[in-house]
């Protein structure tokens, strides 16, 4: 039987070389198990002589809790190693890039009516749509252009074998509004329009939005108003000059073309405006008393103002594009930059 | 309409240089488009006089000229031009002469020699003056040119050309008359027409003219001018102004017309009275009646057209173009002119509907000033008779109908200025506008009546005057407002889907926003929609366009193809947009509808995630995904076939009660056919559909344990998804909160035409924790209603 002393000895230096927290257990169990050696001291305690039991069994008492407070140290220590080796070995680059889905974009053309449809929302005009595929007299004989007019030409009409048309512009939906809701009126419209007219700044299906207020006291001064107001929000900017020029429109009286300061150069003359610093950007004008008179509202008692104007045309002016036929194109690379 | 500022100068007096004049006519309507020098900045250019031509000794294309130059001096000229010949009068560029070249360059004229010979200058066409893109050979000057003057002065080239944009309400100033009283309108200048004096007759030669369509032409001026020297040129100034306004010189009597036309907008035409038979009919055409054209034509006439006849046939197309058998020739020595009145309403559209389209129709269409056919028949016959010589006729005036010069009166109110303005008007500003303009008017208790000036066919109504208050002192003069207005409250509805829901959930999905064409190839629509009755397009802009869309695919799949063509091979995009069918009553059908479609990798390439190819369950992930918006429809997918889709891998997509929408993978012969080389998906949902839900109902939440139990089942290898999920719902077990299909194996292991399938089913009391023995009865009765609807067994 070895002596206690030299038992200890061996004992804490298993636990010292213990490296792992199986092999400190297996100490642990080697010593202080059922059968371990401490144990088997303890049970040859019986064998001393009774005046050396006492001090024997204490002596045996303090070496097993030295040893178990030895181990349990021992044990912290190689937990705080293990939990420091596992934080050295799950150390990530995070520079790397995440593991993705990427997303997509809306187009430029959607997001341009959103912003227009917010503006205008704010003014207090809800949405409006119409047929694209439409009669005679809902684009043109309603909007006071009757049959061989010749603003009929500038339109470039897509016809179908029935007669019936691809709108030309967006106003024929403020016809149909007209026809189906009494004024007061506040709408736009935005949508698909078509000309039969295809090439470097045309394209045979574009978009339009068009606006419309009829009440009983809408003038032309508010007309300008709005617009400005509009156009200020739509760019961003606190100031932005603004031209009305007359012009003749079948559907409006008086008509006028909106030109806006050129964004580009600030009109100082550019590729863009043409060297002219204006940007000839919307149609307007006064509804005329004929087109109120053809969807049975009375021109006496109602005025109104309508305006139209290309979204492909602000898009470009909005996000600098210089080609109009990228926006049909589809190309992703194209599509991407919108998002 | 091209103008002439030296020729708008000479009626209008203002010392405003152009830029201000271009400007005010652009602000008030008449629109400056382009504005050109008639000549480039060139000097030292002189009349020169061809006195000698002798071919060059050494090139056959060459001569060599003498040539005066007006200032003592015979020089010799190498002249490369086939027009050039002794006798002739042309453009000399002396030594020392500069040409800007149309690169921006300059031409210097120096002492050369070509061929062997000298030469000391050079003879010029009016392309090298910059007066015309193209000439063939040199500009020949009239034999009357002084010889040594500068061209410049000669030719009063320093001058400059405004484009003007003539709105289709003012046919009044498609001419220069027209145009010199809109400036003077709207400048407040002052306008010097000269009067036109009445030309005295020489005889009484007249012409009959009978008036029978006297709605469509309430007046008629004629003249016969006998013995004209029909080989007298067009003098240079008017050859000059003519081609500023753009019209070609053709001969003196027709120069004359084209001049009158240019001048006071009233269309003209000249016959050879020798070729007329009886007298002129002014009458609808005969259907079926044929006439030869001037330009060469022949047109046969429907009886909506009205025509100048004479006693045999037609002779004119009243107002659009004259007849050929009986125009003017180098021959003509007497001629019968005509000025006319034709009504807009019947001439509108006639040119047009005749494939025509010409000056006198442009103006006729619009509207000329009734009052103008005699001043305009005697300023012709000044210009001819000064020009051709000849005995002067009686003018002959047949009006129809006078009413055809009376205005109706407008009644114009200053309350309804200020209603449609949003600005008050004072009378005097009222008045001196009215004045202006050339109105007359009366004023009373409500305002004014006024009659517009004849010309002004734009002004009938209020409106029409109100606009020219506001346009002539300037819509700058009108304030912007922007006033308060009554708020308008809506009531948004929160059980609309909202179409910006649906793009952002394909959006945050990977999926690029698409705007693709309506108008798509007919033969792609034929292959991925057989069975509709698509809408053709009966002027499409070309052939691949020409019939409307029924489904969104053929765009998608066409920017598929653009995009994999330039090495993007992994594409997912999506367009909510209309398409289009015809009823079977042949009514047009607008639906909208969203599509979409998916290739190539799964995932943006990446390091940390094993890529592929996108399959079917990537694409009805994303279209469930979306479905998922939709709360309260219930969906349904059935395998049926589609002629686009892969026969295998095409789902129809159905709510209870009607087809919805399609799904599927491109048919690999498709995809071959588009080129592609790789699998590509497709998915359409008519957005009718879509876009209503439920509004959110709370539901309380269990408070006992869920207990999940899972089953491995034997079903035939054919069972579908959906059988399993029917038997499964057909049990009709309240705790069954939840099920799902985890697994699905066929080959080892299991029977031949057989699979393994293994259903997750989560049970859940509201009062209770549930115990062993009703779980057990539950999966009983779970696989009970399998075996009996599927023949599942348990493994
Ligand atoms: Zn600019």
């Amino acid at each position: 039987m070895q002596s206690l002393l030299e038992l200890m000895g061996e004992a804490h230096e298993q636990i010292s070389q213990a490296v792992s927290l199986a092999a400190l257990d297996q100490v642990r169990v080697q010593y202080l198990g059922k059968t371990g050696l401490l144990t088997e001291q303890l049970k040859q305690l019986g064998k001393l002589p009774h005046e050396e039991r006492k001090t024997a069994g204490a002596e045996i008492n303090t070496a097993k809790q030295a040893l178990t407070i030895a181990i349990e140290d021992r044990k912290q220590s190689l937990q705080a190693e293990a939990l420091s080796a596992r934080l050295q070995a799950e150390k990530v680059d995070v520079t790397l890039p995440g593991r993705r889905m990427d997303t997509g974009s809306l187009h430029p053309v959607t997001q341009t009516i959103q912003r227009i449809s917010e503006i205008f929302a704010q003014l207090g005009f809800s949405l409006a749509e119409g047929p694209e595929i439409e009669d005679d007299f809902h684009n043109f004989t309603a909007l006071n252009i009757p049959e061989s007019h010749p603003a009929r030409a500038m339109h470039d009409t897509f016809y179908m074998d029935s007669g019936l048309l691809l709108r030309t512009h967006t106003s024929s939906v403020q016809v149909r509004h007209m026809e189906n809701n009494p004024p007061p009126l506040r709408i736009i419209s935005p949508g698909r329009v078509y000309r039969c007219d295809s090439d470097m700044t045309h394209s045979p299906m574009f978009h339009q939005v068009e606006g419309l207020m009829v009440d009983e006291d809408v003038t032309f001064a508010d007309l300008k108003g709005i617009l400005e107001a509009f156009f200020k929000a739509f760019f961003e900017v606190d100031e932005l000059p603004t031209r009305f020029r007359a012009t003749f429109f079948p559907f409006t009286e008086p008509s006028a073309e909106t030109d806006i300061q050129c964004v580009h150069c600030g009109g100082d003359g550019c590729r863009v405006c043409k060297g002219t610093g204006w940007l000839e950007v919307m149609g307007c004008g006064m509804v005329h008393p004929n087109v109120l008179k053809n969807v049975g509202i009375d021109s006496e008692k109602y005025t109104g103002f309508a305006f139209g104007f290309g979204v492909e045309r602000l898009a470009m002016l909005r996000y600098q594009i210089n080609d109009l036929r990228v926006m049909f194109d589809n190309d992703v690379r194209f599509l991407k930059q919108f998002s | 309409m091209k103008v002439s500022e030296k020729w708008l100068r000479e009626w209008i007096d203002t010392p405003l240089a152009l830029d201000a004049i271009a400007d005010k006519l652009t602000m008030s309507g008449c629109e400056v488009e382009a504005r050109d020098p008639v000549a480039t900045a060139f000097t030292n250019i002189v009349v020169g006089h061809v006195v000698e031509r002798e071919k060059h000794p050494d090139a056959d294309k060459l001569s060599v000229c003498k040539v005066d130059n007006g200032r003592g001096e015979i020089l010799q000229i190498v002249c490369g031009a086939s027009n050039v010949r002794a006798g002739i009068k042309v453009p000399l560029a002396l030594i020392g002469a500069v040409l800007p070249l149309p690169d921006g360059a300059d031409l210097k004229i120096k002492k050369g020699k070509l061929r062997g010979v000298e030469s000391f200058g050079m003879l010029c066409s009016s392309t090298e003056l910059g007066m015309s893109d193209k000439s063939d050979g040199l500009l020949e000057l009239p034999d009357d040119a002084p010889v040594g003057m500068d061209i410049r002065e000669y030719l009063k080239l320093d001058d400059e050309v405004i484009e003007l944009a003539i709105t289709a309400n003012r046919g009044d100033c498609m001419s220069m008359i027209g145009v010199a009283r809109e400036t003077s309108l709207v400048m407040d200048v002052p306008l010097n027409v000269p009067e036109i004096p009445e030309q005295t007759a020489q005889h009484t030669d007249t012409f009959p003219v009978a008036l029978q369509a006297t709605d469509a032409c309430p007046r008629y001026v004629g003249r016969i001018i006998r013995n004209i020297n029909p080989q007298a040129a067009t003098p240079v100034w008017m050859q000059e102004k003519l081609r500023r306004a753009g019209v070609r010189s053709i001969s003196a009597t027709v120069d004359v017309t084209n001049y009158v036309l240019l001048e006071l907008g009233q269309p003209m035409h000249a016959f050879d009275l020798d070729t007329l038979q009886g007298g002129i009919v002014v009458r609808y055409a005969n259907a079926g009646e044929t006439l030869k054209l001037l330009d060469g034509q022949t047109a046969t006439l429907r009886n909506d057209t009205l025509v100048i006849a004479d006693a045999a046939q037609p002779v004119a197309m009243a107002g659009i173009m004259g007849g050929e058998p009986t125009s003017v020739t180098y021959a003509t020595r007497n001629v019968f002119l005509e000025s006319a009145h034709f009504r807009p309403a019947n001439i509108m559209g006639k040119a047009r509907s005749y494939g025509l389209q010409t000056d006198s129709s442009a103006r006729f269409e619009r509207g000329v000033d009734p009052d103008m056919p005699v001043k305009a028949m005697e300023r012709a016959t000044q210009l001819i008779v000064s020009i051709c010589g000849g005995e002067v006729g009686t003018l002959v005036d047949t009006l129809a109908d006078a009413s055809v010069l009376q205005r109706k009166a407008i009644l114009l109110r200053p309350e309804r200025i200020r209603r449609v303005l949003g600005v008050t008007m004072d009378a005097a500003t009222v008045e001196g506008v009215l004045a202006r303009l050339s109105c007359t008017f009366t004023s009373n208790d409500a305002g004014w009546q006024v009659q517009a000036p004849l010309a002004r066919f734009d002004l009938n109504i209020e409106e029409d005057l109100i606009e020219e208050l506001a346009r002539v002192r300037g819509y700058d003069s009108i304030p912007a407002e922007l006033r308060p207005r009554a708020p308008r409250i809506t009531q948004p509805s929160e059980t609309a889907v909202r179409r910006e829901t649906l793009r952002h959930t394909l959006v945050a999905r990977g999926y690029q926003e698409a705007v693709t064409f309506s108008f798509v190839d007919p033969k792609m629509e034929q292959i991925l929609a057989p069975a509709t009755d698509s809408i053709a397009l009966a002027n499409p802009i070309s052939a691949d366009l020409g019939v409307m869309r029924s489904t969104l695919w053929s765009g998608l799949l066409r920017a598929v193809t653009y995009n994999v063509n330039r090495q993007q091979s992994r594409v997912r995009l999506f367009e909510i947009g209309p398409a289009f069918a015809q009823s079977e009553d042949g009514k047009p059908v607008q639906k909208n509808m969203l599509s979409g479609v998916l290739t190539g990798n799964l995932y943006p390439e990446q390091w940390g995630q094993v890529n592929r190819p996108v399959d079917f369950y990537d694409l009805k992930g994303d279209v469930e995904t979306l479905l998922e918006q939709v709360t309260g429809t219930r969906f349904h997918f059935a395998p049926v076939a589609h002629a686009a889709l892969h026969p295998g891998q095409s789902a129809q997509i159905m709510t209870d009660t009607a087809v919805v929408g399609w799904m599927g993978m491109l048919h690999p012969q498709l995809e071959e056919n588009l080129g592609l080389g790789q699998p590509v998906y497709l998915f359409e949902l008519d957005m009718s559909v879509l876009m209503q839900r439920t509004l959110p109902k709370y539901q309380a939440i269990s408070k006992f344990p869920a207990i999940h139990r899972d089953l491995a089942l034997l079903v035939r290898e054919d069972t579908l998804a959906v059988a399993l999920e029917n038997a499964v719902k057909k049990a009709a077990i309240p705790q069954l909160i939840s099920y799902y299909l985890f697994d699905i194996y066929a080959g080892k292991g299991i029977p031949d035409g057989q699979k393994s399938v293994a259903l997750s089913l989560i049970l859940q009391d509201f009062s209770r924790t549930l115990e062993d023995a009703e779980i057990n009865r539950i999966i009983d009765a779970v696989v009970a209603s399998l075996q009996k609807d599927v023949g599942a067994v348990l493994r």
